[in-house]
């Protein structure tokens, strides 16, 4: 039996590239395969179980031990549940709930599973079987029938001949599902005009920069050198498009010696005595530009590792990102507060297609 | 149905009964016969034969996953609010206690801090689904390595495909429900990602989150994605794939008694039965271990979504890793205005970089199928060794996601190991592209190099360790030949010609053609043919064996 598949196997083989050179395609291949031969399947060894009644017996012995002791985790599981409450709020009682519960059912189910498989491994019968392949593909006469099939309904129908029908129906099938399609634009509202709300924050003049997230405005003289303050603008807890706004209008205050700062023409009088306003959000893909180094005075965002340079305006020295972080023109009140001159100059955040 | 298994020496007395009365089970299955005709199942599949190897377990792991999964997850939903109005959270968990927060984090906390077991639970479902996309991966692995893709199995291999994509969007919507302040940066990284696009980025970024991001949307719609749309396209891949399975009929590995036209294991009922059963216990039995043991996903640690705080060395879970990496890999200041509108490259090329990365994946059966131009159907598995170019593609590729991943924490590496963030970038960015040629050529080498090693243990035995010294004086270790059984495993194989450039039927050869004949020129190049019988008597040692007389031959 073995010797015929192996031949059978090889002949497939030089079939398959004597039937492509022939149809004079340059598909095909020629396959060179070994003439050993296949020795067939390996005498079968028999189990310790299976030569030894003992061994068996001891067998048996475990796998009905296993599902024992499953049972035993899942009552146990069971007890746990009620033994280990959490309603006191604890982290220690959450813990040990969590772990007794979980260590029960893991035995639970454990037990089950060694025991089934031991019992398939060691118990059962265990001579391998064989199954006969067959081609995928059908065989030629319901090929041929399905063929036959298809010839009549195209014969019945007219599919193939009515072709102005055939082809409005697919063009009305082409046609009928635009309707559900557009009913997808209501997923973002209506009235709303995204590059218009990408381009503005809710920064305006004389809103007073307060602390995030209490709200608490900062006075320029709080602000000493070397510091660093996450800022909101005044009322933005208030409003009910929050997280939106805040999204845009999160600000980083530093201060730094003057002299350090590169100012550039244009933005001279954009920051005070050495404080300086830069949006929070990164030109990349909008992470939070969180981490300051006071001694380098670079802004690192945690998530892509863009670095920004707070003494040359932001600029981008390592990263992804390639613009610098927006700068928030600021200026003193007449009580001493830091407010907003404007809002920024252009958009904060990530970059759109249709920002310019 | 053709299974046979034999019952000889080992019958005993108790096998097959002449139908007894059957008592309860016996009417039971009758009643049911009747309605179903559910004995033609039974007779078809109940002794369906499986081959037996430990790499054929990967995607029954990835598959009892995916049932931990259904079960947990269900669980979850009669407790998650998928909800995104703002509350002020009172449960057990102090340190919350009064902070605004979403219902859904406010649930998702409920659930770990309030509902015994709940924690357990959501443990449980998050732990499954890192296996199960782990699990996925491995498959996927060693489908390519074996060559289990090729003909006729090259559609499963594309649903397969399309189940790992499916389990990464179901992984990434499940991660960002909780809207808790790590998922949001997820959130928000994809939000940047997809405004970068060029010309459709806004509206779908406005279209996705509903207006402007966060909005008080996206958990809603996530959810629906997360527990009805998505699972219910990857049920009925997942029916598909296994329906596949049944009707190719399992590949097996090359081994004595073994062809093209045989599959040789244990049936379903019993042995599989016991076996892949109990080996589903013992999945969910290691994800529960686990979800006991070890936190996953703290969201109390990290506290509800607010755009303006992040903590220090962000991740992604693991399967988005090699995704977020690419974001981090791509060199500075690739981004420019033109024709009026902005092109983010640093966006455009990791994304464009990634789909064409999933593109070669799901389409490289056909690629291969193109360039070896075999149209045979095959069923014994090649081991990766004998298909040395193909093995090298894969290397490649693994070490070329694995740059992308480990780019991905590039930041924490950097801090653990006090080096510069710079340098590792740098250092990943010349893994990424110089890995996968080193890793083409390492590989290939190695395979090729097994294979003589093969060959010469076919052709002149193994190494026995024993030395012995000649009457000369002169000492030899003594080769000895491996059996029939042995050798039979390490010849089964083929080597292929590579393709010739031949003219077409109207006598044209063209561009196609070449280009073919070029890959599969490349694609074959260094083979080494497997032993011939004329060769084996050439091994000096000799061997009594004449095929004729191999007791395997004696058939079944």
């Amino acid at each position: 039996m073995a010797h015929d598949e192996v031949s059978g196997h090889d002949t497939a083989a030089s079939d398959s590239s004597a039937v492509e050179v022939s149809r004079g395609t340059s598909t095909g291949t020629a396959v060179i395969a070994s003439d050993v031969v296949n020795p067939g399947e390996p005498p079968h060894r028999h189990r310790i179980t299976d030569t030894d009644p003992k061994e068996a017996k001891k067998a048996a012995r475990s796998v009905y031990t296993l599902f024992y002791l499953s049972i035993a985790g899942s009552i146990f599981a069971l007890a746990a549940y009620m033994a280990f409450p959490i309603e006191d709020g604890s982290i220690n009682a959450i813990r040990l709930n969590t772990l007794f519960i979980g260590v029960g059912s893991a035995l639970g189910l454990f037990g089950i599973g060694l025991g089934a498989v031991h019992w398939g491994k060691a118990l059962m019968y265990d001579k391998e079987g064989i199954d006969e392949r067959h081609p995928v593909q059908g065989t030629p006469e319901t090929r041929a029938r399905a063929v036959e099939i298809f010839d009549e309904a195209d014969r019945e129908s007219g599919f193939g001949r009515r072709t102005l029908i055939r082809n409005s129906l697919i063009g009305a099938i082409i046609a009928f599902p635009l309707p559900g399609l557009v009913l997808f634009r209501g997923l973002a509202p209506q009235d709303q005009d995204p590059v218009e709300l990408l381009s503005h924050t809710m920064w305006k003049k004389g809103d007073r920069l307060t602390l995030d997230p209490s709200g608490i405005p900062v006075k320029a003289s709080d602000v000493t050198i070397g510091s660093v303050f996450h800022i909101i603008p005044e009322g933005l807890n208030e409003r009910h498009d929050k997280l939106e706004q805040k999204a845009k209008a999160a600000v980083l205050l530093m201060r730094l010696n003057p002299k350090d700062l590169n100012i550039s023409e244009g933005r001279e009088g954009w920051s005070y005595d050495g404080i300086v306003a830069y949006s929070k959000i990164c030109t990349h893909v909008g992470c939070p530009v969180a981490l300051y180094e006071q001694q380098t005075h670079h802004l690192l965002c945690p998530c892509h590792q863009s670095t920004f340079d707070v003494v040359n305006e932001c600029e981008v020295i390592f990263g992804p990102a390639k613009r610098p972080l927006p700068q928030l023109p600021i200026e003193v009140d007449s009580e001493g507060y830091l407010v907003a001159q404007s809002d920024f100059h252009e958009p904060v955040g990530p970059s759109f297609w249709e920002r310019t | 149905m053709s299974t046979t298994i034999e019952h000889s020496e080992t019958t005993d007395a108790s096998a097959p009964p002449v139908r007894k009365g059957g008592g309860f089970t016996g009417a039971a299955a009758n009643y049911l016969d009747e309605r179903t005709s559910i004995s033609g199942v039974v007779k078809e599949f109940g002794r369906k034969i499986f081959p037996d190897h430990w790499s054929f377990m990967l995607g029954e792991v990835a598959l009892y996953s995916f049932v931990v999964i259904i079960l947990s997850g269900t669980f979850l939903t009669f407790f998650f609010q998928a909800s995104m109005v703002e509350t002020h959270y009172d449960g057990s968990w102090v340190p919350l206690k009064g902070v605004e927060m979403s219902a859904a984090m406010e649930s998702a906390l409920h659930i770990s801090f309030d509902v015994r077991g709940g924690l357990l639970v959501r443990q449980i479902h998050h732990w499954a689904a890192l296996l199960f996309i782990a699990a996925i991966g491995l498959h996927m692995l060693r489908v390519f390595f074996t060559g289990a893709f090729r003909k006729p199995r090259e559609l499963n291999w594309m649903i397969g495909f399309t189940l790992f994509v499916l389990a990464m969007a179901e992984g990434f919507t499940g991660y960002s429900l909780p809207d808790d302040l790590l998922s949001g940066n997820g959130l928000r990284i994809i939000d940047g990602l997809i405004k970068g696009l060029p010309v459709i980025g806004t509206w779908t970024s406005f279209l996705l989150f509903g207006g402007e991001f966060p909005g008080t949307q996206i958990v809603g719609r996530f959810y629906t994605l997360h527990i009805l749309l998505l699972p219910a396209i990857l049920v009925a891949a997942l029916a598909l794939h296994l329906v596949f399975v049944v009707v190719h009929k399992h590949t097996q590995f090359a081994g004595a008694g073994r062809t093209e036209k045989n599959v040789i294991g244990y049936p379903i009922l019993p042995v599989y039965a016991a076996k892949a059963g109990g080996f589903f216990f013992l999945v969910f039995g290691v994800i529960v271990l686990m979800a006991s043991f070890f936190t996953i996903n703290p969201i109390w640690n990290y506290g509800p979504y607010d755009p303006s705080p992040v903590s220090a060395g962000t991740q992604p879970d693991w399967y988005i890793g090699f995704a977020d990496g690419a974001l981090r890999l791509i060199p500075p200041g690739l981004e420019f205005v033109w024709l009026n509108h902005t092109w983010s490259f640093n966006i455009i090329i990791p994304v464009v970089a990634l789909v064409l990365l999933l593109l070669l994946v799901a389409i490289y059966p056909f690629v291969e199928g193109w360039v070896t131009g075999d149209k045979r159907e095959h069923h014994i598995l090649d081991r990766p060794r004998n298909t040395p170019t193909r093995t090298a593609i894969g290397a490649a590729g693994v070490t070329f996601y694995a740059g992308l991943w480990a780019a991905a924490s590039s930041d924490l590496v950097a801090t653990h190991f006090q080096l510069s963030i710079e340098g590792v970038i740098h250092v990943v960015q010349a893994w990424v592209v110089l890995g996968p040629f080193l890793a083409y050529f390492v590989t290939k080498r190695v395979c090729i190099a097994l294979m003589k090693k093969d060959r010469e243990i076919v052709l002149h035995g193994y190494e026995s360790g024993r030395i012995v010294r000649l009457p000369g004086g002169e000492y030899i270790e003594v080769h000895e030949q491996v059996d029939d059984y042995e050798r039979w495993r390490l010849v089964d194989y083929e080597v292929y010609e590579p393709i010739m450039v031949r003219p077409n039927a109207q006598g044209k050869i063209t561009g196609a053609a070449r280009l073919r004949a070029r890959m599969s020129n490349w694609f074959f190049e260094d083979r080494i043919a497997p032993a011939q019988q004329s060769e084996l008597g050439q091994g000096g040692h000799g061997h009594d064996d004449t095929p004729g007389e191999i007791e395997g031959g004696k058939g079944h």
